[in-house]
C-alpha cells in the first residue's frame, strides 16, 4: 500500500520548490503582466536547461525518460508558484500527444527539440462561446490544408507548434501544424489572467500533418485530456495549498478588536473548509496519479474526479483567500488577485467545472454498464 | 505508487482471511448489516457476545494489544488489515467499539498492572462491557465544563451528578468518568478521571429517546455512588489530561457515517422515474451526485494516504481530521436528496429499502454532526491544531471554576 511518492520524486518535488522560490515566479507574472508579454523567457530557458520539458520524452529522443509521477510533483510545484511559462500547454498536452500517437518521423523531428527548448508546442482546441464537442468542430481539414479559427489557445505566441483539433472526412482529426508558416494568423486575447498569453489563430490553408489515424481523434483527445486533468489537478492542488497558506499567514499576524483575525470563529472555520477541500482534492489528485501512471482502465473516472475536486478546491481557497485579506485582498499589490486569476483560468483550460463533472457521471454511467455486462 | 500489500502484509491477510472463512459468513450484499439497535437487543447481545469471544480465543479481538492481555501485538497497519477483511463478513458490531475503543487505551495507559490483568482481557473478550461518562447536560462541545462532583470520602469518593449521551449504559459492566473534585479552582485543573462498576448501587439509567425513535443513549444518574481511590486513573486533577487522550482516540473510533453514499444515490436516481425520463438524466442530480461522488472519493483516498504512511512506519498526517465532518454532511445531502426525488410521497414510511435508507440518513445525519465533536468544533481543532492559528480568547480562563458564567 502506498499512495505516495517515492523519495526520489520527493526530492524533485523539493528541488522545484526551491527554484520557484528562489526566481520569485510569482514576481515575475506581475513583470509579464505589465509589459503585456506572453511569459517569462528567462524562467522559462532555466526550465528548460534542467530538463523539466523533457521528463517524460525517452531517452532514445534525448529525454529525461522518466514517469508521469516526476511530471505530477513538478507541477504541483509550478502551481503553487504561478509561474509565467508555457509548461502546461508544452508538457501535458502537446509533448504527450506526441509521445503517445505520434509516428517515427515526427518523434525523431520534434522530441529532441522540446527536450532543448527549440520546440514549443500547443493545443488548438476551442473555436465557440461554449464547450467543444464532437459536432461542433468547424475548423476543417482536407488534402492537409487547415482552415478556420480557433479562441483561446494557450501560451499560442510562445508555441512554435499547435495540434489542430480539426473535422476531417472521417470525423475529428488531431493535425501538427507549424505555427510559423505564413497562412495562419495569430492574434493575441487578452485575458482574465494576463501571465500567460493566449491567442486566436485564424488558418488558411495552413499545411498541417496527421496525428495517429484520421477515425479516433475524438478518442485520442478524450485521452490526452484524461491524462492532462491529473497534471493541471496538480497544478491546482498546489495552488490551492499556497493560497491557503497565504490566507493563514494573514489570519496570524492581522490584528482586529485586539486580537488575530485567525482567532475569530468566522474565519477559522473559513480556513479549516479551505483544508477540507483541499485535503480531499489533494488525496483525489494522488489517486488520479497512480491511474495516470499505471495507465489504468480507472484514469477517465479518476481524472475527471480529481480534475472536480481540485477545480472546487482552488476556487475556493482563492477567492477566501481574498475574503481572509479584507481590503488589502481587493488590492493590486497583494498577490491575492494572481491567485484569483490563475485559479479561474486554470478552472477553464481544458474544460469547465460543468464539462468535468458531467464526464464523472458519465464515465460511472459507463463503468457500470461494463460491470453490468 | 501501488495498492500492493507487501510480502509479510499478503501473509498477513491471508490469515486473517483463512480464519475468517472458517468462522463467519460472508456478506452476500451491502445491505448485511448486523448492527446494534436494528435487531432485538436481548438477541444480538448474545451474538455479539459469541463472535467477540470468538474472536479474542484467536487473538484477534484486540490483536494490536500485548499478548499478556489477550492480543497478538499487531502493528497499525496489520490491524487495518484485519479491520479491511473483517468487514467483507456478515458480523455484528456496535456493542463493543466504544469500550475497546476509548476505555481500552486509558486502561492500557493509566491503570496499575494488576488492573490491567483484571480487566483488559474481559473487556476484549466481550464479557465485560465498557462505557464512556463524560457528556453532560451542561458540558457538551465544552466537556471541561462538567459538574458532577466527586467528594473524597476516605479511601472512596463519592459521586453526585448526572451525565448524558451514554452508549450502550443500560448493559454495560463498566464505564470510564471524569468528574469535578474541586470547584475552587481553574475548571482544567480541578477534574480527576476514575472507572467505576456500573452495577453500582446509587447509579439510575435512563434511555434518551433520539429523533430516529430509536435509543442508543442513556441518561445516568449518580446519587451517592462509592468509587474506591484505587479505580482513580491518573492522579487527583488530572482528569482532564487523561480525558483528552481518550477524545484523541474518540475522534479516531468515530470515522466515517455509515448509510447512504453517492452510489446510493447513482443507483438510485438510474431508477427513478423524473417526469418519463431517468432521474440520472436530470442535469442538476448529475451536478450533485458529481460533488458526493468527489467527495466520498476523497475520503476513501485519505484513509489510502493514511494507511500509506502507516504502512512505511510513519506517523499519518492529519489529514484523516476531516473524515466525520464531511461524511456527516454528505449523508445528510443524500438523505435529503432521495427523499426529495419522491415529490410528495417522499414523506411517506415505506419498506422500500431504498427509501427506508434515506429516511435514515436523513433522521440519523444531524446526531453524527454532532456526535464525537459538533462539525464546528472539529473546524475548530482543524483551524487550530493543523493550520495553527490562535485559541479564542476565552471567558473562562483563569477563573475558579465555581465563579465560571453559566447562563443559568
Amino acid at each position: 500500500m502506498n499512495l505516495d511518492f517515492s523519495d526520489d520524486q520527493k526530492l524533485l518535488q523539493s528541488e522545484a520548490r526551491k527554484f520557484f522560490d528562489k526566481e520569485q515566479a510569482c514576481r515575475r507574472g506581475r513583470a509579464v503582466m505589465d509589459a503585456e508579454s506572453d511569459l517569462d523567457q528567462d524562467l522559462w530557458n532555466q526550465i528548460v536547461s534542467m530538463g523539466w520539458t523533457g521528463i517524460r520524452i525517452p531517452e532514445q529522443y534525448e529525454g529525461l525518460g522518466l514517469g508521469h509521477l516526476e511530471l505530477c510533483v513538478v507541477a504541483e510545484e509550478l502551481g503553487r508558484s504561478l509561474a509565467p511559462v508555457p509548461y502546461s500547454s508544452s508538457v501535458y498536452l502537446f509533448t504527450e500527444i506526441l509521445v503517445k500517437f505520434a509516428n517515427e518521423d515526427i518523434k525523431k523531428d520534434l522530441l529532441p527539440k522540446l527536450v532543448t527548448g527549440e520546440c514549443v508546442g500547443t493545443l488548438a482546441l476551442t473555436e465557440q462561446l461554449y464547450a467543444p464537442t464532437e459536432d461542433n468542430i468547424n475548423t476543417k481539414v482536407s488534402n492537409d490544408l487547415i482552415s478556420g479559427k480557433k479562441i483561446a489557445v494557450p501560451d499560442a505566441n510562445a508555441a512554435t507548434h499547435a495540434i489542430v483539433v480539426c473535422q476531417g472526412d472521417k470525423g475529428i482529426e488531431l493535425r501538427l501544424i507549424d505555427l510559423s508558416v505564413k497562412n495562419c494568423v495569430l492574434e493575441k486575447q487578452a485575458t482574465i489572467d494576463d501571465t500567460r498569453g493566449y491567442a486566436a489563430i485564424e488558418f488558411n490553408n495552413a499545411p498541417s500533418t496527421l496525428i495517429g489515424d484520421a477515425e479516433n481523434g475524438w478518442s485520442m483527445l478524450q485521452n490526452t485530456l484524461d491524462q492532462a486533468a491529473v497534471l493541471f489537478s496538480f497544478e491546482q492542488i498546489g495552488g490551492a495549498q499556497a493560497a491557503l497558506d497565504m490566507a493563514t499567514d494573514y489570519a496570524k499576524h492581522r490584528f482586529a478588536f485586539g486580537r488575530a483575525i485567525g482567532s475569530y470563529q468566522g474565519i477559522k472555520h473559513k480556513l479549516a473548509d479551505m483544508y477540507i477541500a483541499l485535503t480531499l482534492a489533494k488525496s483525489n489528485t494522488y489517486y488520479g496519479a497512480w491511474a495516470l501512471s499505471t495507465d489504468s482502465s480507472e484514469l477517465s473516472v479518476a481524472a475527471a474526479t480529481a480534475r472536480v475536486s481540485s477545480t472546487e478546491a482552488f476556487k475556493l481557497c482563492a477567492q477566501e483567500n481574498i475574503q481572509t485579506h479584507g481590503g488589502n485582498g481587493f488590492t493590486w499589490e497583494y498577490d491575492c488577485h494572481m491567485f484569483y486569476r490563475r485559479a479561474k483560468v486554470l478552472s477553464l483550460n481544458i474544460g469547465s467545472l460543468a464539462v468535468w463533472k458531467e464526464k464523472l457521471i458519465s464515465g460511472l454511467e459507463k463503468s457500470n454498464l461494463a460491470s453490468a455486462n | 505508487m501501488n495498492f500492493n500489500d507487501t510480502e509479510q502484509q499478503a501473509e498477513f491477510r491471508a490469515r486473517c482471511s483463512a480464519w475468517l472463512k472458517d468462522n463467519a459468513q460472508p456478506k452476500t450484499s451491502a445491505r448485511n448489516d448486523k448492527r446494534y439497535g436494528k435487531t432485538d437487543q436481548k438477541e444480538f447481545l448474545k451474538s455479539a457476545l459469541e463472535w467477540q469471544k470468538k474472536k479474542f480465543d484467536a487473538g484477534w479481538a484486540m490483536l494490536h494489544w500485548p499478548k499478556i492481555y489477550g492480543g497478538l501485538e499487531a502493528s497499525p497497519i496489520e490491524r487495518i488489515i484485519w479491520g479491511q477483511e473483517e468487514a467483507k463478513f456478515d458480523v455484528p458490531w456496535g456493542v463493543y467499539e466504544i469500550g475497546l475503543g476509548m476505555a481500552g487505551p486509558v486502561m492500557m495507559q493509566y491503570a496499575t498492572e494488576e488492573q490491567k490483568q483484571r480487566y483488559l482481557p474481559p473487556m476484549a473478550a466481550g464479557e465485560e462491557i465498557w462505557c464512556q461518562l463524560f457528556s453532560e447536560p451542561s458540558a457538551g462541545s465544552d466537556v471541561a465544563g462538567l459538574r458532577s462532583r466527586a467528594v473524597q470520602d476516605g479511601s472512596d469518593w463519592i459521586i453526585n451528578g448526572q451525565k448524558v449521551w451514554t452508549s450502550g449504559a443500560h448493559f454495560c459492566d463498566y464505564g470510564i468518568i471524569v468528574v469535578r473534585h474541586d470547584p475552587d479552582v481553574d475548571k482544567h485543573a480541578g477534574m480527576t478521571f476514575f472507572f467505576i462498576d456500573m452495577k453500582s448501587p446509587g447509579i439510575d439509567i435512563k434511555p434518551i429517546k433520539q429523533i430516529t425513535g430509536g435509543s442508543s443513549f442513556n441518561e445516568v444518574y449518580f446519587n451517592d455512588v462509592r468509587i474506591p481511590d484505587s479505580q482513580r486513573l491518573g492522579a487527583v486533577g488530572d482528569g482532564w489530561r487523561v480525558a483528552i487522550t481518550t477524545l484523541m482516540n474518540e475522534r479516531l473510533a468515530v470515522g466515517d457515517a455509515n448509510g447512504a453514499d453517492a452510489t446510493e444515490a447513482f443507483k438510485w436516481a438510474q431508477k427513478q422515474d423524473d417526469h418519463g425520463q431517468p432521474l440520472i438524466q436530470n442535469r442538476a442530480v448529475r451536478e450533485s451526485i458529481a460533488d458526493w461522488y468527489c467527495q466520498a472519493s476523497g475520503l476513501k483516498n485519505t484513509k489510502l494516504r493514511t494507511m500509506s504512511a502507516l504502512s512505511r512506519g510513519d506517523t499519518p498526517g492529519p489529514e484523516a481530521s476531516i473524515t466525520k465532518v464531511v461524511s456527516a454532511n454528505k449523508l445528510q445531502a443524500v438523505g435529503n436528496f432521495g427523499i426529495d426525488s419522491l415529490d410528495m410521497a417522499g414523506m411517506l414510511k415505506t419498506d422500500d429499502t431504498d427509501v427506508h435508507s434515506f429516511h435514515d440518513a436523513w433522521l440519523g445525519a444531524p446526531g453524527l454532526r454532532i456526535a464525537g465533536g459538533t462539525d464546528e468544533i472539529l473546524k475548530n481543532i482543524i483551524a487550530e491544531r493543523v493550520l495553527g492559528l490562535p485559541q479564542d480568547p476565552r471567558a473562562d480562563k483563569g477563573v475558579a471554576f465555581k465563579d465560571i458564567p453559566s447562563g443559568k
